[in-house]
């Protein structure tokens, strides 16, 4: 009874996806213990979706995501704390660019590579960028994270908006990632959408049918560091500091997690696999202080027995991987 | 162009090589556990950590490094047997990103399980009294224990070489990795030697982390550090090749260890140049074969 109703519900919102959206994240800040847990969480699924566009529909898996991520952090950053611009705009407009190069970059070099080859390329790289970060203190702040950024107004035709209340700011990264959301929905119902699954179920059989599936490829991973550009680009307008670890591995080991958690290669997992991560983190640390021991013990649990993640598994039970 | 006395370079070059021995150590688990079971062993780094822990638990009880020396790797050898026997062998037949995302599973809880085990500060190990003194080789002076740690790693491999192409459990090891099906079909039993392979990969990887905890010192995160550059060593090689772990494995020593003395900023990031450059150059890898478990 309970169990068919949940699935009613995880049926509806899966074949309604945007709006589901948008009308659960207007609630959402209200059902969190406070406000900016809201505000990560919609950030990092944010990333989590850009990660999951590559791993859960194209089918590739980076172990580098931190790399775009940060890309995206610091472009952000650096435009507003040393290159003093007053443009919120031209800020975000920067990191994304800076993330989309990165991603080109960094997609052509891993591409050439398949596979495990492929993870452990994008990871390397990733590495490579931390390693620069922390060098070039100048640009970065180096080991102590780059500081100072201001959080400027946000200008729209004719009116001004302060986001210094965590509220103001939750709907403000609400609004684009709305349409981050809306434009994902719109990639994977594409044919070129199609042609992403179709790498990922079978790529000789996409090659066969006259795909040039490097470009394609190189065109999901561009469009996954867009995405994770723009949760760093976010994350450092909340923080108003980019720690040099945005770029560590770490951080790359997080996402991967919270995709895991939530479900790859659907459409909502990555959201719900942030939120149970971020959720599950915040209350363990309180009980615990080794508390990655257990997000290390879940994660591997879920590799064994739950391949699916939660939301995977809620919203088609009976099928296995 | 560089003004440098010749005995202080010359001691670069030795100090490139023991730090290739180590990666040499670190690739070759790789590479093997990889070439027979398509397993890419994201923990690797992790047991190269509790190596260098257990050593430090050992000298502590026994005093004696020697004893840490041998019981070290086999402690750490035979926690692999059970990672494989009980976590890895149920995903055999999935796709290989699954033990990768399991492995990294374990390595964050072994990062973390190590600081409550053995606290968050690192710790110092001395090397033993007999190798503490500097020796001197005629035209410098260099630690004894850095020689000592060179001497190993050839003695590693030298066994390993004799186990894989002199016995027969070495043979169907061979076999194996060309053709698991055939092997199979010919009534072995294929999950022992796996079983097998995977221990002694672990086992290396903890060998590796007992040699360099006198000269980088234990702390938790060592082995998320080597485990980057030693799969960086595995992609330039070539993935399951172990000719290619080797050669590999040292030129990127030598190119770290004189990278560090020319241009000391350069250090950290060299080998992920050297990478991009065999990739452009070379996809494959300096051994690898091209296609191989893609």
């Amino acid at each position: 009874m309970i169990r068919a109703a949940i699935q009613n519900v995880a049926g509806w919102v899966a074949a309604h996806p945007v709006t589901s959206f948008v009308v659960f994240f207007a609630v959402f800040p209200f059902l969190v213990p406070y406000q900016s847990l809201a505000t990560q969480v919609l950030i990092y699924g944010l990333f989590a979706l850009g990660f999951n566009l590559l791993y859960g529909y194209t089918g590739l898996l980076s172990f580098g995501h931190a790399a775009y991520y940060g890309l995206g952090a610091y472009g952000t950053g650096i435009a507003l704390a040393k290159l003093k611009v007053t443009s919120l705009w031209l800020a975000l407009g920067v990191g994304l660019v800076t993330a989309v190069v990165g991603g080109a970059l960094i997609g052509f070099f891993c591409l050439r590579r398949r596979g495990i080859y492929f993870a452990m390329l994008t990871l390397a790289f990733a590495q490579m960028l931390y390693f620069i970060a922390f060098h070039a203190a100048d640009l970065t702040g180096g080991d102590d994270g780059l500081r100072g950024i201001p959080l400027h107004p946000l200008t729209l035709p004719g009116l001004s908006l302060s986001l210094r209340t965590p509220l103001a700011f939750y709907f403000f990264a609400y609004a684009l990632i709305v349409l981050a959301v809306a434009g994902l929905r719109r990639i994977l119902d594409s044919p070129f959408g199609a042609v992403l699954q179709a790498i990922r179920e079978n790529s000789d059989r996409a090659v066969a049918c006259g795909y040039d599936i490097n470009r394609i490829k190189l065109l999901s991973f561009v469009f996954s560091a867009l995405f994770t550009g723009l949760a760093g680009s976010l994350d450092a307008l909340r923080l108003t500091v980019v720690p040099v670890e945005s770029l560590y591995w770490t951080t790359s080991g997080q996402v991967v997690i919270m995709t895991l958690l939530g479900g790859a290669g659907t459409f909502f997992g990555p959201f719900v696999g942030a939120a149970t991560f971020l959720i599950l983190a915040d209350r363990l640390s309180l009980i615990i202080e080794a508390w990655p021991i257990v997000i290390g013990v879940i994660f591997m649990a879920f590799v064994l027995f739950l391949p699916r993640g939660l939301w995977g598994t809620l919203t088609s039970p009976g099928v296995q991987r | 162009m560089f003004d440098v006395p010749l005995s202080a370079l010359a001691a670069q070059v030795f100090t490139g090589l023991v730090l290739g021995g180590i990666y040499v150590l670190m690739a070759i688990g790789l590479s093997l556990i990889f070439g027979l079971m398509t397993v890419v062993n994201f923990a690797h780094g992790s047991f190269y950590m509790l190596g260098a822990y257990v050593a430090f638990s050992v000298i502590g009880l026994t005093k004696s490094f020697w004893a840490a020396l041998i019981l070290a790797p086999l402690v750490v050898g035979a926690l692999g047997l059970l990672v494989e026997r009980f976590l890895i062998r149920r995903l055999y037949g999935r796709g290989p990103d699954d033990p990768l995302l399991l492995t990294f599973g374990l390595s964050l809880a072994m990062v973390e399980g190590a600081k409550v085990l053995w606290g968050k500060i690192g710790l110092q190990v001395d090397p033993p009294r007999q190798l503490a003194a500097p020796v001197d080789l005629g035209f410098m002076n260099f630690p004894v224990y850095r020689l000592f740690v060179i001497a190993v790693t050839a003695a590693v491999l030298l066994a390993l070489w004799l186990f894989l192409e002199k016995t027969n459990v070495g043979l169907i090891i061979r076999a194996g990795s060309r053709d698991a099906l055939m092997v199979r079909a010919l009534g072995l039993d294929l999950n022992r030697v796996w079983l097998l392979v995977f221990g002694i990969g672990i086992a290396m990887a903890g060998l590796a982390g007992v040699l360099a905890g006198p000269m980088r010192g234990v702390y938790a995160e060592m082995g998320v550090e080597i485990i980057i550059d030693s799969f960086v060593v595995v992609v330039v090689g070539g993935m399951g090749s172990l000719a290619g772990a080797i050669v590999a494995g040292l030129i990127m020593g030598e190119i770290v260890s004189l990278t560090t003395f020319f241009a000391p900023k350069l250090a950290e990031l060299i080998i992920f140049i050297v990478m991009a450059f065999v990739l452009l150059v070379r996809p494959s890898g300096l051994f690898g074969e091209a296609g191989l478990a893609e």
